[in-house]
This record gives structure tokens, C-alpha cells and sequence, in this order.
């Protein structure tokens, strides 16, 4: 009979690849090509002005409730571009530039908004889930999925997404846990805005990261830095590339912006408030303008700081 | 041809189908080494193996929830609930994926799967293991809910359950699991979703129920033709959803007289459900108020007096006897 203290050896690692004023660290650059910098940067604007006008829309009454997504627009189209079309995507609801990147119509996105059920029509040939409503029970089919894949012997991953709200859910928990049992190619990503709805990350979790709860059921978590699309794309590869292989599950969490729903849901804070926020971090903390210092710079060749 | 009990006969539907099918496979708790508590999925793991045979952590949720996601695959999952008293925990992936997902795609996912689940009292359980919540279920669009009540529909609904290209929940009366035998045959059968059977013609008073009370129902119809001379019809409605509404508004028209007999919860039930058809349908042909007999608004008791709260034969005859009096 003893008491003493058991070590648990695992770790979380950080990922970070842009600094926030989008200067690189080469020795963790994946020399990713000019023409995908450039098709990256155009989905993440794409996504940022699709997510400004249907907040407008939906202000001037004519468009339904939405998930707005601003500052998500590194992790949603990072992960994106990591999968192949082989790949499963089972977004949460808050994933318009995923489905962008994956070749859904803005048009459906618009309808699905409007009240149209064809909104929710999966394109021909996409592996894609529409989007799911209720908060975490996407996890779950999409660790059915992997365990679909893994019982025809099939070599693909799926990857799927919540919030870091979501992550109090059993649904997600029951995820995690069949994925480590059954060791299914999955890699879970949480989106980290730090809010769900009114509460803050710290009222939803006493865990420090929520990158480590994977290592209460068997697998490795990972913490990325979620407005650095550079990152997210390292660390999707990463994880996909060992689900693929038989390695199991890993979940992510990106921390993002954590602006997204302090916007929509603007009681909590007063203007002045917002507006003082938004200049101070607008050009360091959000991903895009992130990203786009970084393409500009004299490292990178396709994008001259002049144009 | 062999006599079989309801649990070997589902157990032939698992073994056949999985042999005919490598898309077919089975989850639930305890459903491989053990064979089920009930044995229904016995010697499957030894035969198709842990790839098709998987033995689930115990979490309701995530089976239900992966089942589907495995059939969104391309697979055809049998997934089993331990009792149906465990499915609620489950009860959100049914109503809000399972039942949804070939609508909110426009048709492009289905979900071709089964969750068996066994329910109904009478066994001398703990609490939660004696309920019949089939109303729940088939207030759900979407969702398909069979309940066979002898060893050879069991068998040939199953294997219907399993060749549908939605979500069947199929609801197994376990008092019947292992209550009597019946002829099955060794050749594949199925038994078309949906559909009523006339178990008995008569002329005087139409007798509906299903699951694990055609047994009570059987009897009541034999004392009253025996005992009593009334010519009973006797109709097993097998599908609660959709319900064959076709069968027992003919039937109604023909007797004038029915009386609905189930073991779950008397109010916004099955048996209420076929009354408001009946009323919509047959209402001008009608003899007498349609009556019910069934279990009573209070939660299943522990099982001292559950043979007081399960209808019995006693309980239809005298309602019977009312309607004819009327």
C-alpha cells in the first residue's frame, strides 16, 4: 500500500507561426505555394466580407439568424485547405468559409439563411455533413464516420468542429471517448472565440487548455494559435496525416479573435466599449489582416508591398 | 423449418443478413462477447468478427450518435439499447440527426440504420426496465417504429428493418423474448413495413393492439368468442409508424365496434392515435364509442404490482362486454 504521486507524461504542444504583427518563423514556415497564399488569403477576405454583409442583411431584417464567423476566418479556411476532397468535413454552424473552400455555393449559404432547405443540399461529390445545429452531436457522427472508415479499410479522415462552448457538452466527451476506443481517424477542432453566447471560456471548463482533455482519453491535443491560417494548416496536416495512418484521434483548439459573438450579441457591451476594442487589436489580432502583412512581405515574391 | 423463440429468430435475421451483407454490422453494449444480455446477437462476434461485431462503451449517445455517422458511410448498423428505458439518454441523435438527415439533405444522406431496442414489463425488472414509451418514437417524422410480437415476424421484420433504406427503430417485447415457439423458416423471409395483419376475422368487435399485448389480446378474443360468442376480429398492427390505418378502418366499418389495447401510457399514446383516425375515417359506421385498455398515467411500478398495471384479459373482456351492451 502506498500513496504517491503518478506522473503523467504527456504534453500539449503550442503551434505558433506568424507573429502577430504576420513576420514568419522559417524553421516552422510550410513553404506553401504562391498561388495557394494567394487562394487562401482570398477565402479568408471572402469569408470576412460574406460575414460583414450578411450582418448587415440580417440588422435590416432580410436575412434569418445566423452564426456570424468574423475572426474564424484563419482556422475555418486553414483546416479546410489541409483536407482532401476524400476527406469528411462535419461542421458545426458557425463554418461558412469551410464550405466555401469546399465548393458550396455562397447562393446555398444565403438560402439556408432565408428559410430554404435546399440550403442544407450537400453538393454532388462533397463529403461534407450539412451544417448541425445542435451544438456538439456532430462530433459523434463524425467519429461513426471514421469508424465507417476504419471497418472498410479505407485510408481518408474526417474532421470535425465546435465551439469552445461545446466542449461542456457529454456528446462531446462520448466523442472523444469512442474515438480513442476505436481509434478513429478523426481530428476534432475546437474553435476557441472564448464566448458562447454571454459566457466566457473560463465559466465553461476549469481546464487550463482544453487541447489537454484529449489526453484524459488516450491521444494527443494540440493548441494552435487560431488566427494564423499557417498554423492551422501545420497542424491540420499534422493530424490528418497521422489519422490517415492509423494513428487516432487528435483534437485542436485554436484560440481565435474571440470576437464573433460579442458582436452579434451586443449587450453585454457598449459601444464605446466595442469600438475601443476593435481599434486596438483590429490589425494585430485578427487573422486576416494577419495574413495579408504576411503576404506582403519582402519574403514573399507574389505580392509586392506596393501593390 | 425450426421452432424457434423470438430471440432465436431475430438472432437468424442478424446472422443471415450479416452473411448476405458485409455493409450489415452490429453495436451496443455487451452485444459481442456477451451476446447481448438477452443473447439476440450471440455467436456474431465469433463469426463476422470485431470489425463487424463491436462491443460499445457504455454510452447511449455515442452509440446511437457514431451508428449514424457509420451509416452515413455507407454501412447499415444494428444498433442495440441495452433496455428501451437506457434510449433517452440517446433520444436527441434519433430526433435531431437520425430521423433529419435525409430531409435536411434534400435526399442526398440516409440514414439506413436499426436501433433495436428491447421494452415492455412483465419480467420482474428494476426500475427503467419495464417501459413502453413507443409513443415517443412515433411521434418523431422521419423514424420508422415496427414491434413484432412472435418469433417469425420478429425474424422477417427484422431483416425488413435492415434492408430499409431509413432508420427503423424496432422495439422488442421482451416478455415474448423467450415465451413460446414458433415455426421459422431456415430461407430468408421479410414482411413489408407498415402493414397490419388480421390475426382473426369476426364480424361483431374489432380488437387492435401489437407488441408483447397480442398475447393478452389473443387470449381476451378467444375467451369472448369461446365464452361469450362474440365474433371478434383480431388485428396485430406490427408498424406503429406509419401506422396501416387502411386495415383497421375497414375492419372498424365492418364490426362498428373496436377496442385499442396497449401497454404504454394512456394519454397522447398509440391507441389514441388510431381512435382519432377512427374518427376521422370511420366515425358514421360507428356502434359505440371506441374504447382502450392500457397501461395506466403513472410511471411503470416496481414490479410487486406490476401485474395489476399491465392489462390483462379480464380488463378487455369487460370493456368488450360494455361496447356490446351500449
Amino acid at each position: 500500500m502506498a500513496r504517491r504521486k503518478l506522473t503523467i507524461s504527456e504534453t500539449v504542444e503550442e503551434l505558433s507561426i506568424l507573429s502577430p504583427t504576420g513576420e514568419v518563423d522559417e524553421s516552422l514556415d510550410p513553404h506553401i505555394s504562391s498561388d495557394d497564399l494567394l487562394r487562401i488569403y482570398r477565402f479568408m477576405v471572402l469569408t470576412r466580407m460574406c460575414d460583414d454583409r450578411m450582418l448587415r442583411l440580417q440588422r435590416q431584417g432580410r436575412l434569418g439568424t445566423f452564426a456570424p464567423t468574423r475572426g474564424q476566418e484563419a482556422t475555418q479556411i486553414g483546416y479546410s485547405y489541409a483536407l482532401t476532397k476524400e476527406d469528411w468535413l462535419v461542421p458545426s454552424f458557425r463554418a461558412p468559409g469551410s464550405l466555401f473552400w469546399r465548393g458550396w455555393p455562397i447562393e446555398q449559404i444565403l438560402l439556408l439563411y432565408n428559410g430554404y432547405e435546399a440550403g442544407n443540399r450537400v453538393p454532388d461529390g462533397n463529403n461534407d455533413l450539412p451544417i448541425s445545429v445542435p451544438v456538439g452531436t456532430q462530433a459523434l457522427l463524425a467519429v461513426g464516420i471514421g469508424m465507417g472508415m476504419n471497418i472498410k479499410g479505407e485510408k481518408n479522415a474526417v474532421l470535425t468542429v465546435f465551439g469552445d462552448g461545446t466542449t461542456s457538452e457529454g456528446d462531446v466527451s462520448e466523442a472523444f471517448n469512442f474515438a480513442g476506443v476505436y481509434n478513429a481517424p478523426v481530428v476534432f477542432v475546437c474553435e476557441n472565440n472564448q464566448y458562447a453566447i454571454s459566457l466566457p471560456r473560463v465559466s465553461q471548463t476549469r481546464a487550463e487548455t482544453i487541447a489537454q482533455k484529449a489526453l484524459a482519453f488516450g491521444f494527443d491535443g494540440v493548441k494552435v494559435d487560431g488566427n494564423d491560417v499557417l498554423a492551422v494548416i501545420v497542424a491540420t496536416r499534422a493530424a490528418l496525416e497521422k489519422a490517415r495512418n492509423g494513428g487516432g484521434p487528435t483534437p485542436k483548439c485554436w484560440k481565435t479573435s474571440g470576437e464573433t459573438l460579442r458582436l452579434t450579441f451586443k449587450k453585454r457591451w457598449s459601444v464605446s466599449r466595442r469600438c475601443a476594442y476593435l481599434n486596438r487589436r483590429r490589425f494585430l489580432i485578427l487573422p486576416t489582416p494577419r495574413f495579408r502583412r504576411n503576404c506582403r512581405s519582402k519574403s514573399r515574391s507574389f505580392w509586392s508591398t506596393s501593390s | 423449418m425450426a421452432e424457434m423463440t423470438m430471440v432465436q429468430g431475430l438472432n437468424l435475421s442478424l446472422h443471415q443478413n450479416m452473411a448476405a451483407d458485409p455493409r450489415v454490422i452490429v453495436c451496443g453494449q455487451d452485444v459481442g462477447r456477451d451476446g447481448g444480455v438477452f443473447r439476440v446477437t450471440e455467436g456474431l462476434l465469433e463469426k463476422f468478427g470485431p470489425k463487424r461485431v463491436l462491443d460499445s462503451p457504455l454510452a447511449e449517445a455515442g452509440i446511437v450518435g457514431t451508428s449514424i455517422g457509420m451509416a452515413l458511410y455507407g454501412l447499415r448498423p444494428v444498433a442495440e439499447m441495452q433496455f428501451s428505458g437506457f434510449s433517452y439518454q440517446a433520444f436527441h441523435f434519433v430526433e435531431e440527426h437520425m430521423a433529419r438527415l435525409r430531409n435536411r439533405t434534400r435526399g442526398r444522406c440516409s440514414v439506413p440504420m436499426v436501433l433495436r431496442m428491447p421494452y415492455g414489463g412483465g419480467i420482474r425488472a428494476l426500475e427503467h426496465h419495464s417501459e413502453s414509451k413507443e409513443a415517443y418514437w412515433a411521434h418523431t417524422p422521419g423514424v420508422k417504429v415496427v414491434i413484432p410480437s412472435g418469433p417469425r415476424n420478429a425474424r422477417a421484420l427484422l431483416s425488413a428493418a435492415i434492408a430499409d433504406p431509413d432508420p427503423v427503430i424496432f422495439y422488442e417485447p421482451k416478455l415474448l423474448y423467450r415465451a413460446f415457439r414458433e415455426e421459422v423458416p431456415d430461407e430468408p423471409e421479410t414482411m413489408e413495413i407498415g402493414k397490419a395483419k388480421i390475426v382473426r376475422s369476426g364480424t361483431q368487435l374489432t380488437l387492435i393492439s401489437y407488441g408483447s399485448m397480442m398475447r393478452v389480446a389473443q387470449e381476451a378474443a378467444e375467451d369472448l368468442v369461446e365464452l361469450h360468442g362474440v365474433d371478434v376480429e383480431l388485428i396485430d398492427l406490427l408498424t406503429v409508424s406509419p401506422m396501416d390505418d387502411a386495415t383497421f378502418v375497414e375492419s372498424a366499418k365492418k364490426t362498428g365496434r373496436v377496442v385499442v389495447v396497449h401497454e404504454g401510457h394512456r394519454t397522447c399514446g398509440i391507441a389514441p392515435e388510431v381512435i382519432a383516425r377512427l374518427n376521422e375515417k370511420a366515425f358514421d359506421r360507428l356502434e359505440a364509442p371506441i374504447r382502450r385498455v392500457t397501461c395506466y398515467d403513472v410511471h411503470f411500478p416496481l414490479f410487486s404490482v406490476e401485474q395489476f398495471y399491465l392489462p390483462d384479459p379480464d380488463r378487455i373482456i369487460k370493456v368488450a362486454l360494455e361496447m356490446l351492451k351500449y
